[in-house]
């Protein structure tokens, strides 16, 4: 015989399995909504607006509407890795950093470049202008992180 | 026991804790979900409330209905902070009716017993302190100590907001300004006060009914109209010939400058008929023989420099690259979808990532590092410069007490009058010599040569300063 305390009322034992259900039901609807409603689709693609969902990027956009480097790239192009992994992956970096940067609001202002993403724009800059830099490369390597942007920062936008 | 319905002690506690945590996160979600929604309607926002605007009125807390934000920076401007060789302590002090404060900054004199000495027998050597916030600066003119000794009206014209002041003393003239801040200008101090009521506001740089910057000190008017006709511009109106960006300096050249009290009736004036640099500011004083005071030991006619930022600034890389007061004082600062011009007005040193960053692109430490370093040198050549100004008084000082040639001590004086100077214009302007280090150290250079010609004056029976070989103009 079990003891009498591990017998339940049966609204309670019924409760028990459609609570799980009902709230697991709900994150998943309330997640849905959000992630529509903050436009999670567009960063998951290669549209330059999707960066302009966050008003704080205008001015990078505008810039880089403006500039020769609007004719070749993307944001995506010098921003995210190349391979598909690599690219998904910055993705899912930079996106979680910047999620919880601006809905705390602890980042400092000017924006600045951080090492990793330093990394990634300096290795796309060189897919594209490896040839270029070949010659300036040869004899003394520009090869630490961030050559080429320490003279052209402003270069994309 | 364990029924189909009747899950173990386990299981349903798994269950629970799913219900938990399931809602946990469905309420982390919605906050989230909240937080965006905040932010897109941020953006939607007209960028700037342009209302109703006030019209030709004092009182801030007027001009706060249309900009709550830049109305809650200016009031912030009683904070009291220190960077590393600047900014002040808000040092507590009992109130008494003759000066009802009950903080001060700590005092300069205290601090370096020399400057007591450099200016003996001038109201500076009673009481000078530290700066501190637009906030504070009629009272700390009202209440300061040199108050002893007759102060004139025209003080005001940079301790108080005077617009209206100068505008309903000067009624009925064809320039009310100018004619009101002549009388104003003229009267004793404590007459003068009764005619204002509060610290710097709104007014004194905007324009009430289209925002724009606008000068509303006669003084600068005129002054840099005879300097901008010394550089071959004639009838210049600052107010619809300057740029933009030179307004974001000049609003604040108003104030932060070298003047004197001219003639009898103490007009406030600013000698830079000659340029802006200091010994071409000297040279004017020198042409027209003012002197600010007596000095109590030597006897020589002494002049106070008093905070020339603008004059030091000019001379610097910044200006020169159009960099302007308000870009790094007032650095542009973001508020929900805003950007805001920081109506907090102070050190960038205190906020390097916003004042600097938008040029500089490196860590504000740095920045900040790199500033201090400025400092450091210069304040260690105003040391040097500011022990030889005490050997000359003691020269002078013991030369008056033996048979005192008066030629050569006339020289001497003089040396001692452009040399204090020269110190002082480094040492009185705020930015420790950041502004423009080079020309603080030529101008310290400078000072070193008149303390060497006094000496020389002193010593030598051929009297002094061999009319130089490498000509003085070399030195500019």
């Amino acid at each position: 015989m079990s003891s009498p305390r591990s017998r339940l009322p049966r609204a309670v034992s019924r409760w028990l399995v459609w609570a799980p259900r009902a709230a697991l039901g709900l994150l998943l609807a309330v997640g849905l909504f959000t992630f529509d409603y903050a436009g999670g689709t567009s960063y998951l693609r290669d549209d330059p607006t999707a960066c302009l969902n966050c008003h704080i990027m205008r001015e990078q956009y505008e810039g880089w509407q403006r500039g020769p480097h609007r004719r070749a790239t993307t944001c995506n192009d010098c921003h995210t890795g190349h391979s598909i992994a690599a690219k998904y992956a910055s993705k899912a970096v930079n996106g979680f950093n910047h999620s919880l940067a601006f809905t705390t609001g602890r980042f400092s202002e000017p924006l600045q470049i951080n090492d990793f993403n330093r990394r990634i724009a300096e290795a796309n800059c060189r897919r594209c202008h490896g040839a270029l830099v070949q010659a300036v490369d040869g004899a003394a390597p520009h090869s630490e992180a961030g050559a080429c942007l320490r003279c052209h920062a402003d270069m994309g936008h | 026991m364990t029924g189909s319905d009747q899950p173990t002690s386990r299981a349903r506690r798994r269950r629970i804790a799913v219900v938990i945590l399931a809602l946990l996160a469905t309420a982390l979600v919605l906050f989230l979900a909240f937080d965006i929604y905040k932010k897109k309607s941020e953006r939607r926002l007209p960028p700037i409330p342009v209302l109703e605007l006030v019209g030709e009125v004092d009182d801030p807390a007027a001009w706060a209905q249309s900009f709550p934000l830049h109305y809650a920076d200016y009031l912030a401007t009683v904070d009291q902070e220190r960077t590393r060789f600047g900014g002040s302590d808000a040092l507590p002090k009992s109130p008494t009716a003759a000066d009802p404060r009950s903080t001060v900054a700590q005092s300069k004199l205290a601090a370096d017993p020399r400057l007591p000495r450099m200016w003996a027998g001038y109201g500076f050597a009673i009481d000078h302190r530290e700066d501190r916030g637009h906030a504070h600066m009629l009272d700390d003119e009202t209440f300061t100590a040199r108050q002893q000794k007759p102060q004139p009206g025209a003080c005001l014209q940079c301790h108080a907001s005077v617009v209206t002041a100068n505008r309903k003393l000067g009624e009925g003239a064809a320039t009310p300004e100018a004619a009101g801040a002549a009388r104003l200008n003229a009267m004793p101090f404590a007459e003068a006060r009764t005619h204002v009521d509060r610290a710097i506001a709104c007014i004194d740089c905007h324009d009430p009914t289209t925002l724009r910057l606008r000068i509303t000190r006669p003084a600068f008017i005129d002054a840099i109209a005879r300097l901008e006709a010394g550089r071959g511009n004639r009838d210049y109106d600052v107010n619809t010939m300057a740029t933009r960006a030179q307004m974001r300096s000049f609003v604040c050249a108003q104030c932060h400058v070298e003047y004197y009290f001219k003639g009898a009736d103490t007009q406030l004036s600013h000698p830079w008929d000659d340029g802006l640099r200091a010994d071409e500011l000297l040279a004017r004083y020198d042409a027209t023989g003012f002197r600010d005071w007596v000095h109590a030991e030597t006897g020589a006619p002494m002049l106070k420099a008093q905070h020339p930022e603008f004059e030091l600034w000019s001379q610097g890389m910044h200006a020169r690259a159009g960099v302007s007061c308000v870009d790094c004082h007032m650095p542009y600062k973001r508020v929900g979808a805003m950007k805001i011009t920081d109506h907090h007005i102070r050190s960038p040193l205190l906020d390097a990532g916003r004042a600097c960053q938008v040029c500089h692109p490196i860590a504000a430490e740095e920045l900040v590092a790199r500033a201090e370093s400025i400092q450091e040198r210069t304040l260690a050549m105003q040391n040097t410069a500011m022990d030889r100004l005490m050997d000359l008084i003691d020269a002078i000082q013991a030369a008056q007490a033996s048979a005192p040639d008066d030629r050569r001590l006339e020289a001497a004086r003089h040396a001692q009058r452009r040399a204090s100077f020269l110190i002082d214009f480094v040492s009185s302007e705020n930015s420790a010599g950041f502004h423009a280090p080079q020309e603080a150290a030529r101008l310290l250079f400078l000072a070193l040569d008149e303390i060497l010609a006094g000496t020389r004056a002193l010593e030598a029976s051929p009297p002094a300063r061999s009319e130089s070989k490498t000509p003085r103009a070399a030195m500019r």
